[in-house]
């Protein structure tokens, strides 16, 4: 272990935050880019088709406009609260990225070998929990210090609503904890290897001790409620008191607010990922009839590639440059993927971001599908329904651990 | 200066200038800002003493829950800067030095006299020994914690509601 | 890592807390030196936790953080019922039992 000094450990550490956090931000991004692009599918248009082939360059047309758009303060704002709000929705929202495992490999970076996250702690879901209960106050402290009645009650609101639903969440996770032992991610998802009678992975949600099903359910809905996203984003809806606490915001504070959203979005959805859908671990069991499934990665690669190149050619000049070189750089990583030193590598981290992908896809549908709750049903849902049901998936995990014993 | 000191240092500043923000600010609502401030500099100490539980309790519970009960009750009852009234000659010129004295007193004495004392690694994991602790030596106590959270619920959604009109009682009782 | 530091800081940090009970006026600011009081003796108690081994101590603070909890939602509501019966927050004035 020569050469490993404190600085490189260090350096290795800087270098992992700033490739999550340029991963993060883009992928903030791109999930708006999503977003659009599903919600206007599933309402029968196109979406974003201009700026740039396919809408791709709308996150980038939307960010300047945000930069250059004018940068007001009300009258009689609390000026550092007004300006520190933002930043804590921000900042916490992405910092708890850095507690998620993108795989089980360790890569090499400068000699030094380090894993696939930023900050292992040994609790980390409860790091990860603590991040969510201190953004309650970017929400709080916007309404407040905007001094406007709209910006009061809707930030009153949805702090409320965030503090409700944060219990059930943390309750729902607690069947998954009396299963595993450990409050550490990477172990929780080495607990969920395995495959029963086997072909079912043993997933948390597929547990043979007792599925976590419920369990699930809660998670979710008490996560689209924690992020005030619809159908329970009565508080801040276009529709309704004028856009809540985020009234009074411009240009780049506003840009914040929205961003924290998308990436707390983005947390939500890895956690549910890690926790309920064994987070890296492959669906298919690794037997060795089953080697072709080491090629998927390589093969969803590939065929984005082709889809790209043969689409590509029928834009105007921009988009009949960009698509077949974009395609052309897919069909190469899948190259590389299907080399025997980086196959295994990169089984992890596809299959982690195939199901944060479904998970965030689900979100999206959700919110496009369903009607708004009203603020005392949302209220009541949260305390009466959700909360005894995620007390009882505690109650019935507990008993049917004891069983097994 | 090692780097587990360098770190203290840095959390014991920001805890101590939250501290005296408390006192010194002038809204209340900043006062609960630096209040935050003092409680995540105090889970960043627990963490330096290997409690990470106790940490992430502090955040989850004290900083994320409490402090939000009092940012709330701050924000409704629309709590601003309180007029002055002048503290008494007596208050001013004699009150402050002495409680800067016992606060320096109380400082010096007891590091002082702790001086001997290291610190020694705990026997079990952390969590685990802790849950142990709490289910088992000290299960009594933590059942009697929850018939107190359930108190507290009532007390407090007895006393802040608003009597609207007292229902009129029920008709006499007939006397026979 | 000498304890003394912690315990030092947690006695600053006491008596931060009851220089802000005794000063200030504003009754939610009163309970919040209270808070403050009660944080640094939890500081104490995990130094002492770390110093002797033993884990007695970390249990102690999570019994401290429950009861501070009930504490605050039981207080807070007192301090607005008073705020809606004397339309003011500041201690000077609650000195009257008579309305």
């Amino acid at each position: 272990m020569t050469g490993i000094t404190a600085q490189s450990i260090l350096l290795v550490s800087v270098i992992k935050v700033v490739v999550l956090l340029f991963l993060v931000l883009t992928a903030v991004a791109y999930l708006v880019w999503f977003e659009r692009k599903v919600a206007a599918h599933i309402q029968g248009r196109w979406g974003p088709y201009r700026v740039g082939p396919h809408g791709l360059l709308q996150p980038l047309a939307d960010g300047v406009k945000f930069l250059l758009k004018e940068d007001t303060t009300p009258l009689g704002a609390d000026r550092f609260l007004y300006f520190t709000a933002p930043v804590i929705t921000l900042t916490l929202a992405i910092s708890a990225i850095a507690m998620i495992p993108f795989g089980p490999a360790s890569v090499r970076i400068f000699g030094v070998a380090t894993p696939l996250v930023v900050a292992n702690i040994n609790v980390g879901l409860l790091a990860i929990f603590a991040m969510t209960s201190i953004g309650v106050y970017g929400v709080a402290l916007a309404g407040w210090s905007s001094n406007s009645k709209y910006s009061l009650l809707g930030g009153l609101r949805s702090s409320a609503q965030m503090i409700s639903y944060e219990l059930s969440l943390t309750l729902s996770v607690v069947g998954i904890l009396l299963l595993a032992g450990t409050f550490n991610l990477g172990e929780l998802i080495a607990r969920q290897d395995g495959f029963s009678w086997g072909f079912l992975p043993k997933w948390n949600l597929l547990n043979p001790t007792f599925p976590q099903v419920l369990g699930l359910f809660c998670y979710f809905v008490a996560a689209i409620a924690e992020t005030n996203r619809a159908p329970f984003d009565l508080a801040e809806a276009e529709s309704e008191l004028v856009a809540g606490y985020h009234t009074e915001y411009s240009s780049f504070k506003f840009a914040m607010f929205f961003m924290g959203e998308y990436a707390s979005m983005i947390t939500v959805a890895c956690l549910a990922s890690i926790l309920f859908l064994g987070g890296w671990l492959s669906p298919f069991p690794q037997t060795s009839g089953m080697d072709w499934t080491l090629y998927i990665p390589a093969g969803v690669l590939a065929l984005s590639g082709f889809a790209l190149i043969i689409d590509g050619v029928r834009h105007p000049p921009l988009g009949r440059i960009v698509l077949p070189l974009l395609g052309a750089a897919l069909l190469a990583l899948s190259f590389l993927c299907s080399r025997t030193g980086v196959i295994d590598d990169v089984q992890g981290p596809f299959w982690f971001l195939a199901k944060v992908l479904f998970v965030l896809f689900v979100y999206v549908w959700v919110r496009w599908t369903l009607p708004r709750f009203r603020y005392d049903q949302l209220m009541r849902f949260g305390w009466k329904v959700l909360f005894p049901l995620a007390l009882l998936n505690v109650v019935l995990t507990s008993l049917a651990v004891v069983m097994r014993k | 200066m090692t780097a587990q000191l360098m770190i203290f240092l840095i959390l014991a500043a920001i805890a101590v200038a939250g501290a005296v923000s408390v006192i010194l600010q002038r809204e209340p609502i900043h006062s609960a800002i630096s209040l935050i401030a003092v409680m995540i500099a105090l889970a960043g100490l627990f963490l330096l003493l290997e409690s990470e539980f106790i940490a992430a309790i502090q955040i989850i519970v004290y900083a994320g829950a409490i402090m939000v009960l009092f940012v709330f009750v701050i924000m409704l009852l629309n709590a601003r800067v309180e007029e002055r009234t002048n503290m008494s000659r007596m208050a001013r010129y004699v009150g402050i030095p002495l409680a800067i004295f016992l606060l320096i007193e109380l400082a010096y004495q007891i590091g002082a006299a702790t001086l001997s004392m290291t610190p020694q690694p705990a026997t079990e994991g952390m969590t685990r020994g802790l849950s142990m602790l709490l289910f088992q030596d000290f299960v009594f106590p933590f059942e009697l914690t929850s018939i107190l959270i359930l108190i507290a619920i009532l007390g407090a959604l007895v006393l802040a509601q608003r009597n609207e009109g007292v229902p009129p009682k029920r008709g006499q009782e007939k006397s026979t | 890592m000498p304890i003394s530091y912690y315990l030092a800081l947690s006695a600053t940090l006491f008596g931060l807390g009851v220089i802000g009970f005794i000063f200030k006026r504003n009754i939610i600011t009163i309970f919040m030196s209270i808070e403050l009081m009660l944080n640094a003796v939890n500081l104490a108690f995990i130094a002492f936790a770390r110093a002797l081994g033993q884990l007695q101590g970390q249990v102690f603070v999570f019994f401290v953080i429950v009861v501070a909890a009930a504490e605050a939602a039981v207080g807070l509501a007192i301090v607005i019922v008073i705020a809606r019966n004397r339309q003011s927050l500041n201690v000077e004035r609650i000195n009257l039992l008579k309305l």
